[in-house]
């Protein structure tokens, strides 16, 4: 039986607008509004959608490194959501991240071996210098970088070799679940090949769970269990890699896929542009959030907000269109937007 | 080669070199890289970081403040070296015939004028328009690339438009003048990727309505295969490979390029079964501050040799129309040099 590590239930993360003449709040910016879901001991969920969805919110809400507006964050079968950040503390060691960008999130005042030693320490996870040293030279052969490099600073090291290094930062901490916000996006291509292999491997050996926030549709369907698609501060559609990429039952991870531009020139499909821009999370469109720019929206998804659905093989959609017979759905009974030919 | 192409020469890069002087000695940016563009072709740039794209563009508009950086070899525009213009010449030439779009949409709009102001601008400076005049064109160009209410938008500042849209404003002023050659610097890199979509299928129209060639700078395999007609591809300042675009993806024959093709998932690898592990090019870019002897890519190439180590390869026709930098990249269908 596989642990459940964390689960979240109907979060929702609102910023208060200040402004007005008293400095009072006039609005909400609403970043997060009631999105659940749940991963397991060594299994990875990415949360995909465009800048501005939420998907980072939702990697920092479950980090607490922010309130929460309400909802529920049980990790390891522990509420943390309304935990104080005293009682929060120890926990905080089951939980890490690897941020974005690896040249802002070093110190860049620390030498490799003191970056790596604070969560060893923080926590208590070594009773000598020597144990932690003893550690930390096995997290540099973790993330395949030298062990004589922990003496350097790093300024000295590349993009990818930073990006390990924050990796490495995250095991210290001898984690059940990694949260990585866009970890591999800033890198180059073949370097972005190496983190992703090495995050894998990392998985596999320590059977870790995996929150994998990204934007980048090809690399989230290489590595991941199942995906959730965001769009406007809600999940839209959750399912396996196989079913979501293969059959989307949304008319936004539709149009997601199809724009995603593939390396293979000529390749026949067919591409579904969506009009116009994302509407602003601070007023988001009554009814369906997406029917501004939705192909295929009638009169229903303009005023009733759709639920997420089961169609039964755990495939779950927010979408009216699969209230309606089979044969007057147009998502169904279609070649998928990922299988084209090549010329 | 078999298919000539009959387009007119619009520009020809010869053995360009961008060198910057740095605290710690000379950077080789741009290290001997030549390539021509045909007129209304598309031709693409692709590389990772490091390996002088953006450079090269840079220096084809002559935007490389000198010193520190110094350009050498020869960039002919139209036969004329543009290496060799005054700077009232290449001010001319700038934005009217040559134009460039940049990266940042956000960061390259001036905040401070309405958005018909910044496609005016360009007009009245080449093409000596009245602000009316201008304006008219601001709101016509605004509708070519898709902006909807261009009477209002003409009259709004860049911070009221989305990213996708400045990014149109963008092509807006880039194209007001009509220009023969475009260069678009990683143009969809900011972008969404549904915003992406609508960004290219508006470049690919535009090259049929307007008829400009285009350079497109980008580190994106997927764009590429997307606009591209030919492709050429940088690795440490020097080009390694150039080839028409099927043909590079389909049997790309220089080791960085096979590489760089097979680092990169394929959507709809989870329907096929094709989910193996990633190809890794392991090891890292060269320092460009050091001459290297042999071929640039020698310290991470799986087939390198001593040979490799000390001899850098020539550029060679290795099929038609396919040229790569390797000693050991196999020959078809021309007679080997």
């Amino acid at each position: 039986m596989t642990k459940r590590v964390l689960e979240v239930s109907d979060l929702k993360k609102h910023f208060p607008i200040r402004g007005g003449l008293l400095g009072g709040t006039v609005g909400y910016v609403y970043a997060v509004d009631g999105v659940s879901f749940h991963i397991d001991q060594g299994e990875t969920l990415s949360l995909v959608g465009e800048s501005g969805c939420g998907k980072s919110t939702v990697g920092k809400s479950v980090l607490r490194l922010f309130p929460l507006t309400s909802g529920q964050v049980v990790l390891n079968g522990k509420r943390i959501d309304d935990m104080s950040t005293g009682t929060l503390r120890p926990l905080r060691r089951q939980i890490q991240v690897v941020f974005q960008d690896p040249f802002s999130s070093l110190n860049p005042r620390l030498r490799v071996r003191e970056i790596l030693a604070e969560p060893i320490r923080n926590f208590g996870l070594a009773n000598s210098e020597a144990e932690i040293d003893e550690k930390v030279g096995q997290l540099m052969d973790k993330v395949r970088l030298p062990r004589d490099a922990v003496n350097r600073w790093p300024h000295e090291f590349s993009g990818g070799q930073r990006q390990r290094i924050c990796i490495a930062r995250a095991l210290a901490a001898e984690p059940d679940i990694i949260v990585c916000d866009e970890a591999v996006s800033a890198l180059d291509v073949s370097v972005k090949a190496q983190i992703v292999n090495l995050l894998q491997d990392l998985q596999a050996e320590l059977g870790l769970a995996m929150l994998f926030i990204s934007h980048d549709l090809a690399i989230v369907e290489h590595m991941t269990h199942r995906v959730a698609v965001m769009y406007l501060g809600q999940i839209v559609e959750v399912a396996d890699r196989k079913q979501l990429f293969g059959a989307p039952r949304h008319p936004y991870t539709e149009a997601l896929l199809s724009a995603v531009p593939v390396p293979m020139p000529g390749a026949a499909r067919e591409r579904i542009v969506l009009q116009g821009d994302v509407p602003s999370p601070i007023k988001p469109p009554p009814g369906c959030r997406f029917h501004t720019r939705c192909p295929y929206a009638f009169d229903r998804c303009r005023k009733e907000v759709p639920r997420l659905q089961d169609n039964g093989a755990g495939h779950q959609a927010a979408c009216h269109l699969h209230d309606l017979p089979a044969e007057q759905n147009p998502l169904l009974n279609k070649a998928p937007p990922t299988a084209f030919r090549a010329a | 080669m078999s298919e000539m192409d009959n387009r007119p020469m619009l520009l020809e890069v010869d053995n360009l070199q961008t060198h910057f002087r740095t605290m710690d000695g000379v950077n080789r940016a741009v290290d001997g890289v030549s390539f021509h563009v045909r007129s209304g072709e598309t031709l693409a740039i692709v590389g990772e970081s490091g390996c002088g794209k953006s450079v090269t563009a840079m220096s084809i508009l002559r935007l490389i403040p000198e010193p520190p950086g110094k350009i050498a070899g020869a960039i002919r525009f139209q036969g004329k070296d543009l290496l060799k213009a005054s700077d009232r010449e290449m001010r001319d030439i700038r934005g009217n015939e040559i134009s460039m779009i940049f990266q940042e949409p956000m960061t390259s709009l001036n905040p401070v004028l309405t958005n018909g102001q910044q496609i005016g601008e360009t007009l009245r400076l080449h093409q000596g328009m009245s602000a009316q005049q201008a304006e008219a064109r601001a709101i016509e160009m605004l509708k070519l690339v898709g902006i909807p209410e261009p009477e209002r938008r003409v009259r709004e500042y860049p911070h009221q438009l989305s990213g996708g849209m400045r990014q149109r404003v963008m092509i807006a002023i880039a194209l007001a003048c009509n220009p023969k050659l475009l260069i678009a610097d990683e143009p969809t890199t900011a972008l969404d990727v549904t915003i992406q979509a609508q960004i290219l299928d508006l470049m690919r129209d535009l090259k049929t309505s307007v008829g400009a060639a285009i350079v497109i700078i980008t580190h994106d395999l997927g764009v590429v295969a997307e606009v591209a007609e030919r492709v050429v591809v940088m690795y440490a300042g020097r080009k390694v490979e150039e080839a028409r675009v099927g043909d590079l993806f389909r049997t790309p024959r220089h080791p960085y390029t096979q590489g760089l093709l097979g680092s990169v998932p394929k959507l709809g690898s989870s329907l096929t079964g094709e989910t193996t592990r990633l190809a890794e090019i392991p090891g890292l870019v060269p320092s460009l501050k050091q001459r290297i002897p042999g071929c640039v890519f020698a310290t991470r190439c799986p087939k390198v040799t001593e040979l490799c180590r000390a001899v850098p390869p020539a550029l060679q026709e290795k099929a038609p129309g396919h040229i790569a930098a390797c000693h050991y990249a196999e020959v078809e269908g021309v007679a080997a040099a």
